[in-house]
Order: structure tokens, then sequence, then C-alpha cells
């Protein structure tokens, strides 16, 4: 019922007012330049993880994503591969699945730890099992990357979007947005690019 | 091209596939028609659970002004192997494309700028009036949305 209320509003927000929505990607959720909110979410080795987990990071690459979709599995080997490059450099992966395993029983937690251990997934694969964390972040979709820059007194958001600008086909990438916007974070400057759009599958909420 | 295509997606034969700029001009001529453009892919679990919603109401307004387009966003290579298979098999009545835009980003908003590209999505448009849904419909609330946005006319 309250994910339907939820969607009703965004529909109607986004009907009644297209103009004053000041963050088309997410209506509800976190824009550019927000404080990102902390969390504490059970990763699929048990432990809680919070984005204060990670005492020694510059930020934190958020993705939204789970087992099921296609689109995720399709960028599977991109996010290791980001994870690979950039935690070293103080840029490590967070993955988070926020689909109810009622609707799509493939993304359960114990199916979680399956494709982690099958991927060795070098990075934290939270489940986000009230789904607050995707509402309080607008995240819609799966994948979706929220690119996180540690400040003084938490956490601002400097990307919101699809990782790059060809799903189909890692060969044929032109733009890497994830990589872009943290290279430039790590420069000392802001993302070029600050938020993108891609085709993904909607987050699965709960029903009833 | 599109009305080639046409003719070989009534025939049963491919689905053809085409730009959104070949889209949006085929919406801005057919005045009076009411378009229910749906985005969907064969990947996708709830667009093809709402599928049936949409080939009903083709069936319901058979003859009339009202055109039921389904936007297959699987990949094109993926045509012949994937969507083409499928949509014969459920032999829906609805005219059925699949769209070659390779950057989602750069066109994701050009069919609205509420889309965050999660799939199924659905877009009514009439004589330049546009209604643009993120989320999956019942037969009922599909009938009803339809019903609501094509009666604004009168």
């Amino acid at each position: 019922m309250k994910s339907f209320l939820c969607l009703g509003l965004a529909v109607i927000l986004a009907w009644v007012s297209p103009l004053q929505a000041q963050n088309p990607l997410s209506p509800d959720g976190l824009k550019i330049a927000d404080q990102a909110p902390d969390f504490a979410l059970r990763n699929v080795d048990g432990k809680i993880i919070a984005l204060s987990s990670f005492v020694d990071a510059k930020g934190v690459i958020l993705v939204f994503t789970c087992n099921h979709c296609p689109y995720s599995v399709k960028y599977e080997d991109r996010i290791i591969a980001l994870h690979e490059k950039y935690a070293g450099k103080g840029y490590p992966v967070l993955a988070v699945n926020s689909n109810d395993s009622v609707v799509v029983p493939e993304d359960s937690f114990s199916k979680m730890q399956e494709r982690a251990q099958a991927k060795k997934f070098p990075f934290p694969y939270v489940v986000d099992e009230t789904q607050t964390i995707a509402r309080k972040y607008g995240a819609r979709r799966t994948p979706h990357a929220f690119v996180l820059l540690r400040t003084r007194t938490g956490w601002t958001v400097e990307y919101i979007g699809a990782i790059d600008d060809n799903a189909d086909d890692a060969d044929k990438v032109g733009s890497k947005f994830v990589e872009d916007a943290v290279e430039a974070l790590l420069k000392g400057t802001k993302p070029a690019t600050a938020t993108t759009k891609a085709i993904g599958c909607t987050i699965k909420w709960k029903k009833g | 091209m599109i009305v080639l295509g046409l003719l070989c997606s009534l025939l049963g034969l491919t689905i053809p596939e085409v730009r959104l700029t070949d889209l949006e001009r085929r919406f801005a001529e057919g005045s009076d028609t009411v378009y229910v453009v749906n985005f969907w892919a064969t990947w996708c679990k709830p667009c093809i659970e709402e599928l049936p919603a949409f080939d009903k109401l083709a069936r319901k307004e058979s003859g009339k002004p009202v055109v039921v387009l389904l936007v297959s966003l699987d990949s094109p290579k993926d045509r012949s192997s994937k969507v083409e298979p499928f949509l014969r098999k459920a032999g829906y009545k609805c005219e059925a494309v699949v769209l070659n835009e390779p950057k989602p980003h750069l066109w994701i908003d050009k069919v609205d700028a509420s889309w965050s590209g999660a799939i199924p999505a659905t877009l009514f448009i009439m004589n330049g009036r546009r209604l643009f849904r993120e989320q999956e419909f019942t037969s009922r609330l599909l009938d009803s949305t339809f019903t609501t946005f094509r009666d604004k006319e009168k």
C-alpha cells in the first residue's frame, strides 16, 4: 500500500509539475550535492556494513543492483572491474540489492550469497530488506549507481546514473560515466556529467 | 520504410527496427489517433506479464483510431533470435517495433523527462498531448487510463 502511495505521489508530481521536479531521475530521492545518509545493511557474509565502515575511503561507488535483472548481469563484470580499479585509490564499490524477494525469489539473501560466491564479488553485496535505502536515495532501477564523496561531516552525492553508455557491449562503450566521475573527484574537481539515465529493470517494491 | 516494416510485421515476418525520430514523426502525423506506446523487452518479467493487457486493449479498440505499439528495448541483435519468436508465439494483435538507439542517456529524456529508464513504461499520445507512466498496468488500470486520456479531447 505504502509503495503504491509513493508511486502514485511520484506519478502525480511528475504529471502535475514537471518543471518543478528538482531531480527527474528520482523525484523523491537524493539530488547532486545532497548529503548521502548512512545506513547499516547486512552483507552476504553476515556482517553489517555502513558507509562509515569504509574508514579509509575517499568516497564510495554505491550500486543498486540485483541477481535477476539481465541488465545487472550484463554489468557484473564491469562493477567488479570498477572496484578493482578504484578501491585501491579510495573508491570501493558497495553493491545493494533492494528488490523484494517475495516478488523475485531469485533476489533472496541466500541467492545473493550464491551469486556473490559464484562471481567472487570483491566488494560487499548488502541487502536492503526494508527498501528504505532505495527510497531514501531515490534508486529506481537496477543497476543504478551513486558516487559518494566523503566530507568532514559525512557523504555527499556527486554522480547519479548509469555506469556507462552501452549496456549491451562493454567493448563499444563511448562514455564511462562512473569512471569519469571518480577520476574527476580524485583530481579534486566535480564530475563533468553528474547525472545520466539508462534502461534497466525496475526495483521490485513490496506489494500490498 | 516504416510502412514496409508494418506490412511485414502484420504478416508475421519481421519486426522493423526504428529510431526514436521515426516514432516521433509518426506520432506527429496521426491527428486524432491515440497512440499507446509500451516500452518493454523480452528480458523484462513485469513487461511480459502486462503485455496481454495491451493486446486486449488493441483488440477492443480494433477499427478505431487507436494504435497500440509495442516498442522493444531488446538489443537489436536479439531481434530475430528473441523478439520475433516471442511475439510470433504470443500472437498479439499489437504492432511491434524494435528501437535501435544505442545511447540511452541521450534519448530517454526525449520520451519523457520523468522517466528513470526502468521498464515497463508506457506513453499515451494524442494530438500532441502526452501522458507518461513508469509503472506496470493491469488490464483494468490500462483501460481506465486510456479512456480518461482519450476523452480529455472531447
